[in-house]
């Protein structure tokens, strides 16, 4: 007879090893919040969070970083998302799977291989000095979102396309017009989907450093338009670490930074959560 | 009687395949046309030339002509949101949008320029009371309309093809996969319907067809095999096609 594993053991021995796996992922997770944590907290205080830095970062608090932090996020969300989802609109609802939507696909992907730094330097050569933005929210911006474009893209079109097809069906038979459907009961369904890969993104913006760092620049004033040059949070880190300006400081942005983002992606589950129970799965 | 829709030499082919060949038929004016048939036979196609709802699909070849109210609704030029206005059709599977009840009603009224609240509560009460579901849901109009049952769910779907106050209603199997008393209630409320409103509907169900239609006409691999009265068919069917269709020796 051959020898079989008691179909109960092995049951037994996958469940563990599976939550090992998983307990072991989120142990690496809570290892490097903890880690961060211990030794950036005691640097947060109200101050640390709305003064601006000084002395190249050796004093004061993070503020004109963190507003830097927001205005680009603001720019290449305004570029991205509109872009994003009418591109995911035209490829799921206004034309048929063709040779051109396989070479948009094809591209977008390639648009998403594409490594931070490289994506950083394009935008140095092409916004900062071929367009005379020189370092500045504006080209940091626009070059994050061509950055983010093939995140949006991917995600809002499937979600677009996780919409039921019979729903469209029905407001055709409705005599109602396509842009009508897609406005009222298409976008509204894909909602959640499309709100979590704009989120996810954002989530990019806060961690991107190399991008920002070519085009936006690293100056440490309060940019007072979107012309000027402003240093990120992320950026702000890499220069404070890399040039050992001062750890304790480069630990508080990284806490900041770490909890913005965890906080962005709980917002983002509650948020689908939300939507979800309302408008239950369909059949 | 007057006719209301008119098929004359329809053929319809999808990638060079028939799939309706030669239709001739009419639907009489406030009364019920059962379409019956096995799968394949292209209920469904002929349904969904009525309203264009046939345009969704790539790769289709139309001839011949249909009139409703004597236009030819196959004219390239036609306004098709404006017919399916006047066209309106009800699924096999129930499908509510994911609203709630009343936004579900009012949703095609409000986007063909209804604005009036009063004038859309008034068509929301009066759809559903036609489609025998006001009772049942008069307490939870703003509650989704997911939560319904699949029986309500469908009778929803009429009285959203109603509140559209269209002229003629579509309905492919619409009580497909529903229990008997909701199948019965949905059978009910077409009977007061044909009063104001010209009724297609298409079944695999026979004794539906029979029990409800004033008119039927037999459908056979794209080929209409027979086509006349309800009572006229079921009792003496010209066609041993359809005497055997109908009696259960097909095939």
């Amino acid at each position: 007879m051959a020898t079989r594993i008691n179909p109960l053991i092995s049951q037994r021995v996958v469940k563990v090893q599976l939550w090992g796996l998983t307990g072991f992922t989120i142990a690496i997770l809570f290892f490097i919040v903890c880690f961060v944590s211990i030794k950036g907290l005691p640097q947060i205080t109200l101050d640390f969070l709305t003064t601006n830095p000084g002395d190249m970062g050796r004093s004061g608090g993070i503020f004109s970083t963190i507003m830097s932090t927001l205005y680009l996020i603001f720019i290449a969300l305004m570029i991205a998302v509109p872009l994003g989802i009418g591109a995911a609109i035209y490829l799921t609802e206004y034309t048929r799977e063709s040779r051109i939507t396989y070479i948009i696909r094809f591209g977008t992907e390639c648009l998403a291989g594409i490594p931070s730094i490289i994506l950083g330097l394009f935008g140095f050569a092409f916004f900062v000095m071929a367009l005379h933005l020189g370092w500045s929210i504006l080209s940091g911006g626009m070059t994050m979102s061509i950055m983010l474009l093939p995140t949006i893209i991917r995600t809002s079109e499937e979600s677009i396309k996780a919409v039921p097809y019979a729903l469209r069906e029905v407001c055709f038979s409705l005599g109602v017009t396509k842009w009508q459907t897609v406005t009222r009961v298409v976008l509204p369904t894909a909602l959640p989907g499309i709100v979590t890969g704009v989120v996810l993104s954002i989530g990019r913006c806060i961690g991107e450093t190399a991008v920002v760092l070519f085009t936006a620049g690293s100056s440490l004033r309060l940019p007072q338009s979107f012309f000027d040059s402003g240093r990120t949070m992320a950026v702000h880190f890499y220069i404070l670490a890399r040039e050992g300006i001062s750890m304790p400081n480069a630990y508080g942005t990284a806490t900041i930074l770490i909890f913005s983002i965890l906080f962005i992606n709980l917002c983002a589950y509650y948020l689908m959560r939300q939507f979800l129970k309302k408008y239950a799965i369909f059949g | 009687m007057s006719a209301k829709v008119i098929v004359k030499d329809l053929n319809f082919s999808y990638n060079h395949q028939r799939v309706l060949s030669s239709i001739n038929l009419t639907v009489e004016a406030n009364s019920i046309l059962g379409i019956m048939g096995p799968a394949k036979s292209g209920k469904t196609t002929l349904l969904r030339v009525f309203n264009r709802l046939c345009d969704l699909i790539p790769n289709i070849h139309i001839e011949g002509e249909v009139f409703l109210d004597e236009e030819n609704i196959l004219r390239p030029d036609i306004d098709v949101d404006k017919l399916r206005k006047r066209v309106g059709m009800v699924f096999d599977k129930p499908v509510p949008l994911p609203r709630s009840i009343f936004e579900n009603l009012a949703f095609g009224p409000k986007l063909h320029g209804i604005k009036d609240k009063n004038r859309l509560e008034e068509l929301v009460e009066k759809s559903l009371r036609l489609a025998i579901l006001w009772d049942e849901v008069k307490d939870r109009l703003h509650e989704s309309a997911l939560k319904l049952s699949g029986g309500q769910q469908q009778r929803l779907c009429i009285a959203r093809t109603l509140a559209m106050e269209s002229e003629v209603i579509l309905l492919d199997e619409p009580t497909y996969g529903l229990d008997p008393v909701s199948t019965l209630k949905i059978e009910e409320a077409l009977q007061s319907l044909k009063r104001n409103y010209t009724i297609v509907l298409v079944s695999n169900n026979t004794w539906q067809v029979a029990r409800t239609s004033d008119n039927v006409a037999f459908l056979l691999m794209g080929e209409l095999v027979e086509y006349g009265s309800t009572h006229g068919v079921f009792t003496v069917p010209k066609d041993k096609r359809t005497d055997d269709y109908i009696s259960g020796r097909f095939g």
